[in-house]
Parts: structure tokens; sequence; C-alpha cells
């Protein structure tokens, strides 16, 4: 008897254990993914510094960009960065509901983001300065859409993942894969950082 | 039990407080550089170096109090990587601009 209840209780450790490892391979395989996008913005990165300078008679970035429209961008999606934290916090204190609250925050703060990406764009391409006017707007156009990619990837992915909470709840599937949506959603963060810093500011100066 | 669950993805979560402190300090160092350049009242040489460090610290502080980087998670094979891939970026930047500033100026090209 008093052998099979610490076997049960040995058993149900193990499973804790399986589970816990499952899950932070899974995150640990994501960061390792995003190492590698960290390469593809590293690349991006160098080709609008080598090219930034061949505006072929068109706009500078001193032209185009218009900074109190990015520095509204920059507070959204530093914002949102916050709200995605509490939705960590809460769902490691298992507040499901407090959860989905912070993830539609995070979405509606990383929507604006994009809207006024999309706002930006489209306002550049309707002066008829848009990606193939010079290598500066097409290195420009491809280094911060790809940013605004990953964004409206990530923005589908947490709708993802607040109809599986509704759904699903919080379990060993979902809990690694708001884990790995979190490091993303960070990292974009952080790239950002660096493209309102060399892109849109220096691009003024 | 509460410590299997901590530690569900095997990292540290941080807490409201370092995420509250982590939003203030990106705060501070993103309106400052903004209100540099805005403002106009210092040398280009100044601005460029005040904005690229204060970026360089703003990252770090995001990567400390929001993504939770330490040499403790997963052995440190996280930040192991991370400066894996940092150094990979000092030589794929570096590189390219170096490269491609003496092309530019050694063969004349436009631009």
């Amino acid at each position: 008897m008093t052998t099979q209840t610490v076997n049960q209780h040995e058993s149900h450790a193990h499973d804790e254990h399986e589970h816990h490892d499952a899950g932070a391979m899974k995150v640990f395989g994501f960061w390792v993914y995003l190492m590698s996008d960290l390469v593809i913005f590293g690349s991006l990165f160098a080709a609008y510094a080598v090219l930034m300078k061949g505006t072929a008679g068109g706009p500078s970035g001193a032209d185009i960009f218009e900074l109190p429209l990015i520095l509204v961008s920059t507070f959204l999606l530093l914002f949102s960065s916050f709200t995605y934290g509490m939705a960590v916090l809460a769902m490691h204190a298992d507040r499901v509901a407090q959860v989905k609250g912070w993830l539609v925050i995070t979405f509606l703060l990383g929507a604006g983001f994009i809207g006024l990406e999309i706002y930006e764009f489209h306002h550049l391409i309707a002066e008829g300065f848009g990606p193939d006017r010079s290598a500066f707007l097409s290195s420009f156009f491809t280094l911060v859409g790809t940013h605004g990619l990953h964004v409206t990837f990530g923005l589908i992915w947490m709708l993802v993942m607040i109809v599986q909470l509704f759904t699903k709840g919080l379990n060993d599937k979902t809990r690694p894969r708001i884990m790995c949506l979190s490091l993303f959603w960070h990292f974009l963060d952080i790239v950002w950082i660096c493209v309102f810093t060399f892109v849109y500011l220096m691009g003024v100066l | 039990m509460s410590d299997a669950h901590a530690s569900h993805d095997g990292g540290n979560h941080g807490s409201v407080k370092s995420y509250v402190i982590g939003l203030i300090l990106s705060l501070v160092l993103t309106v400052i550089p903004f209100w540099m350049v805005m403002s106009g009242g210092f040398s280009n040489m100044t601005v460029v170096v005040t904005i690229s460090i204060m970026a360089i610290a703003q990252v770090l502080i995001q990567l400390v109090m929001f993504m939770h980087l330490d040499f403790k998670t997963e052995e440190g094979w996280n930040a192991g990587s991370f400066i894996f891939t940092a150094l990979i970026l000092a030589i794929l930047v570096g590189g390219s601009l170096w490269i491609m500033q003496n092309l530019h100026a050694n063969m004349m090209l436009g631009g």
C-alpha cells in the first residue's frame, strides 16, 4: 500500500518533469529560431546602411520621415511589450481571464502600430516615394516592411492563442506557445529599438 | 509543486516590479533620443554617439527585464547562442560596411 502510494507519487513527479522538459525544449528551440531571425534583420540593416545614401535624386530620410508618428508607434509597441509581460505573469498565476484580457490589450496596441505603419507606407507610395524610387527607399521598405510583417504574424498568432485559451484553457500545450509568442513579441520590440534609432532618428540628422 | 510550477518553461519570469522598471527605463531611453533629434540643438556627432549608446542600453534592459535572459536558464545555452549571434552580427554588419565603404572610396561609385 505504502509502496504503491510512493510509486504513484514518483510517477506523477516524473510526468511533471517530462512536461517541464518538453515545454522548456520548445521555448529554447524557439529562441534558436529567433537568433537566426536576428541574422536576417542584421543583413537587412547592413543593406540599408550601405544603400541609404543612394537616393538617386529622390527624397532622403530627412525629407520623408515623420518623427512624431514614429514616436507614437514606438510607444504603442513598447507598451504592448509590457502588457504581454503582464499576460505571462497572469499565466504563471493561473488566472486565465486576466491572460485573455492582457492578450486582447496587447493585440490592440500591436494593431495600432501596424495601422500607423500602413498609413506611413501608403502615404509614401501615394506621393511617389515607393520602394521602386531609389536604392534608399528599396532597402527602407524591405527592412521596415519585414519588421511589420513579423508584427502582423505575431498579431495573427496572438488571435489564435486567445481563441485557444477559450477552447483549451491553460495546459501543457498552450503554456509553451504563450511563452514562445512572448519571446517573439519582446524580440520584435528590441528590433524596433534599432529601427527607430538607426533608420528614423539617424535618417533625419 | 509550486517550485516545479514556477519553472514550467525552464526560465525565471520576473515580477510586476521588474516589468515596470523595464518599462520606465525603456520610456526614458526612448524619449531622450527623440527629444535630442527633434529639438536639434546638438552636434550630429554628439547625437549619433548618445542615441547609439541609449539604443544598446535599451536593448540590454529589455533582454534582461522582459525576456529574462541570464546565464542560468537552460544552463546558459540561451545566453550562449545570443552571444554567438551577436558575434555573427558584428562580423556581418561591420564587415559589410567596411567593405562597401572601401569600395565606394576606391572605385568612385556614385551615391
